[in-house]
């Protein structure tokens, strides 16, 4: 496969490749100039949430666009490493810069209500749900590595879009019904929670062994073995990280001590 | 308050914090035991040794289901047994006897499971590849059960006096 966007043409990729870009130097300026300005009346913006939003956004973008999106499609090692950038970094290091508390600081007080009103629709907590995600997230996996999916992804380029973006959101969708670091419309407790993301981290395992031995259409035997050892060890990276600062969560939470008056009220 | 026999027991107990957190100790050491027992195997037998194998194609599906659960849960019970172990150390409600009966218990568990049901019965893989595997499982499978029994001794040495 030489020409990178399948039947697409140069013309579409141009044109895709020049929105990302754009789309990806505005979400950094927007996210800094709101970092900056809502600091001068709340709380200074940490710097970590910068370089984890500038970070996340770099994850999803070089997997989209430019010569590392270019070898993916002849290279199912890349391919999966650009999948552990796009749906599970990226979403992290993103859930990490907190994007809506920060837009909620930022937005004028009418229109950061009608945000606050989105945030705990009847939608997103269904989505947010943590099953209703696993689910979107690792069944949406299976799906495309286990049907003809994954044959028109490398054929056309709006599912090919489609599915990047699928991957993206429901990466993230996931990691926000996993971390609670931004407001979310209902909350689960940490039991549960594990629960649900033991059974997502193993049905993201036993995808990468079956793509051990099943490569997709058009994968090499050696591909595919290198390619399900990236998805099963480097899965296991982040996973890790995530219930590590699941489980800080937790610690923080639960710490024994008096209820501090003052500090609840202001809270 | 009229002194009885056991008074004394009963009023010191609670006043111990390890025995209000027995439960979590035990919890904290068996989740300890299975993730350190799965890490052994994955570090030295899988990465070190390689006497394990990444996928061995004779595998079975329920092989693949039962291994994949009890990898993913061994990550999860060894970062969250240590959080729930620093728990306790900040509550001043370690009780270290039944932390480590809890870890004997929980890799012994693990191990033997591993040994009989994913290695014989599902036949996910063996100990190690083109050797006679009678000593292998038998070493395997005995320390499992050692593991076992003085994890238990040492729970049932730390329950809790009612």
């Amino acid at each position: 496969m030489e020409h990178g966007w399948g039947h697409g043409g140069s013309s579409a990729s141009t044109a895709i490749e020049l929105i990302c870009t754009l789309l990806y130097a505005s979400v950094l300026v927007g996210y800094t100039l709101m970092g900056r300005l809502s600091s001068q009346h709340y709380k200074s913006w940490p710097l970590y949430r910068y370089i984890c939003w500038y970070a996340g956004c770099t994850c999803s973008v070089v997997v989209i666009i430019g010569p590392f999106a270019a070898a993916a499609h002849s290279d199912f090692r890349i391919h999966m490493i650009g999948h552990l950038l796009l749906g599970m970094l990226g979403p992290l290091l993103i859930v990490l810069s907190a994007p809506a508390t920060l837009l909620l600081r930022s937005l004028p007080i009418s229109q950061a209500r009608r945000l606050s009103h989105v945030l705990r629709s009847r939608y997103a907590a269904l989505i947010c749900h943590p099953v209703v995600a696993a689910i979107l997230n690792t069944g949406g996996l299976w799906l495309l590595y286990t049907t003809p999916l994954y044959t028109w992804m490398h054929q056309y380029t709006a599912v090919n879009l489609l599915v990047h973006l699928h991957i993206a959101l429901a990466g993230y969708v996931f990691t926000i019904s996993m971390l609670y670091v931004d407001p979310v419309a209902h909350r689960y407790s940490h039991v549960y929670r594990a629960i649900v993301a033991v059974i997502a981290a193993a049905l993201h395992g036993m995808l990468a062994k079956y793509l051990y031995v099943h490569p997709p259409t058009g994968v090499s035997t050696g591909q595919a073995e290198a390619g399900a050892q990236w998805m099963y060890y480097g899965g296991d990276l982040v996973q890790l990280i995530i219930i590590g600062l699941f489980c800080y969560e937790w610690y923080r939470v639960t710490r024994p001590r008096q209820i501090n008056v003052k500090t609840a009220l202001d809270a | 308050m009229t002194p009885r026999t056991g008074y004394m027991h009963i009023q010191d107990d609670p006043a111990q914090p390890r025995y209000i957190y027995s439960k979590r100790n035990l919890w904290s050491g068996v989740l300890f035991g299975v993730g350190l027992a799965a890490f052994i195997d994955e570090t030295i037998f899988h990465q070190l040794l390689h006497w394990h194998h990444f996928y061995d194609l004779s595998t079975t599906a329920v092989g693949l289901v039962s291994d994949g659960f009890f990898h993913a849960f061994s990550w999860f019970a060894t970062i969250a047994s240590l959080f729930l172990f620093a728990d306790l150390r900040r509550r001043k409600g370690l009780w270290l006897t039944r932390w480590w009966g809890g870890v004997l218990l929980g890799a012994g568990i693990f191990q033997l499971y591993d040994g009989l049901v994913q290695h014989k019965l599902m036949g996910i893989h063996q100990i190690r590849y083109d050797v006679e595997l009678a000593p292998y499982d038998w070493t395997w499978n005995i320390i499992a059960v050692v593991m076992i029994i003085v994890g238990s001794i040492l729970l049932w040495r730390t329950r809790r006096r009612t």
